[in-house]
């Protein structure tokens, strides 16, 4: 008894169907194609949403007025010049090209056409931005004895930065950037300190 | 340099097209309305059903026509500015109880005053729709050969009265 309770209270929401029986005409085709042409018209006093699937008074009686001109026997065109004539291009969701509207139909295109000038434009100059440089032999030595990790290269002074210690650097390099570590903590100072050492970085 | 201006310059591009977009008012749709003739239309009046009141009535003048429900609050915050401008018989004022019980009308009109010079009832909103009416109150400035001149959407407040409404009405008269 407990689980055919539970089972036909399951069951209940297929029974609550909540549809729009209140519009519902007595020509189901009529009402399709009302419904179909409301989709592209736009309610006035709920300006986001479609006259069809609106509960506005307005969207009703506007529904209404759409239904009989159809049973009249008007056509779709002729439905939408009527409604635009009194509220304006404002109920079309497809509005016309015209003066006022070429603005709207091709800022779009003239904003891509904008984004892609800007583009290429970030694109060239980047290209140029890029210089291939030879690796000079006193650096191809120094980065094979980086490469090695051998301790006393690092101190020895080469031909860039002659007499200036690891210690200098160190203290240039913390004043820099907050971020680095304060003398003794660092754990990858051999990193940083092949990196520093280049005066041109 | 180009780094700070260009940024710069696409937020006052984009902040120049808020400030006037947000400044807009979207419920406020221009009227296809302004320049044609008024719509045609025969109602009863709300006080006397009997009777019948059609635009053609109003040929030779210029009137207002103000779209109005007891249901509408906007409508009782403008309604002292038409009592205020009835009394000048400046233009007569013609109201449309827009979608209303007539019962809820007449007591409206009752409790608030009545500055109309008539008032038609459009109980199921027909006319309305002719007018291109989409929320109440709306208020249409009529001139002599029946053409709509003038919409204003939402409640007419003493400065749109005194700065647009009353100078058309006297541009208008004198024509």
């Amino acid at each position: 008894m407990k689980y055919l309770s539970i089972l036909l209270m399951c069951l209940l929401p297929a029974f609550s169907y909540a549809g729009q029986a209140k519009d519902m005409a007595a020509d189901p085709v009529l009402e399709k194609r009302m419904i179909g042409l409301a989709e592209n018209l736009r309610c006035l006093v709920c300006q986001n949403e479609s006259l069809a699937s609106s509960h506005a008074d307005l969207a009703e009686d506007l529904r209404r007025e759409v239904r009989e001109q159809m049973q009249k026997g008007l056509s779709d065109q002729q439905i939408i010049d009527y409604l635009v004539s009194r509220y304006g291009d404002f109920v079309l969701y497809d509005p016309p090209v015209k003066k006022s509207t070429l603005v709207l139909w091709y800022s779009p295109f003239v904003l891509l056409l904008l984004g892609v000038g800007v583009l290429i434009y970030q694109l060239r100059k980047r290209k140029g931005l890029i210089v291939e440089t030879e690796l000079s032999d006193a650096d191809a030595q120094r980065a094979a004895a980086l490469l090695n990790e051998s301790p006393e290269i690092q101190n020895k002074p080469n031909g860039h930065g002659g007499d200036i210690t690891d210690e200098n650097y160190r203290r240039r390099d913390r004043s820099l950037s907050p971020t680095s570590p304060p003398e003794g903590e660092s754990g990858d100072v051999s990193l940083r300190d092949a990196r520093v050492k280049d005066p041109q970085a | 340099m180009m780094r700070f201006i260009l940024p710069l310059v696409v937020f006052l591009i984009v902040a120049a097209f808020m400030y006037v977009g947000l400044g807009l008012n979207p419920r406020e749709v221009p009227s296809p309305l302004v320049g044609r003739a008024a719509p045609t239309f025969t109602l009863p009046q709300l006080q006397e059903p009997s009777r019948q009141f059609s635009p053609q009535d109003m040929k030779g003048k210029v009137w207002l026509f103000n779209v109005w429900a007891s249901w509408c609050t906007a409508c009782e915050s403008e309604h002292p500015v038409f009592m205020q401008l009835s009394r000048q018989n400046l233009v007569p004022i013609y109201g449309m109880d827009y979608k209303d019980k007539r019962e809820d009308g007449e007591a409206w009109l009752r409790k608030h005053g009545n500055p109309y010079a008539l008032v038609v009832s459009d109980a199921e909103g027909r006319v309305g729709i002719d007018y291109g009416v989409y929320g109440v109150p709306e208020t249409y400035v009529i001139d002599k050969q029946g053409v709509i001149q003038h919409k204003h959407i939402g409640a007419v407040t003493p400065k749109i009265l005194d700065e647009k409404i009353i100078p058309l009405v006297k541009e208008l008269q004198a024509k």
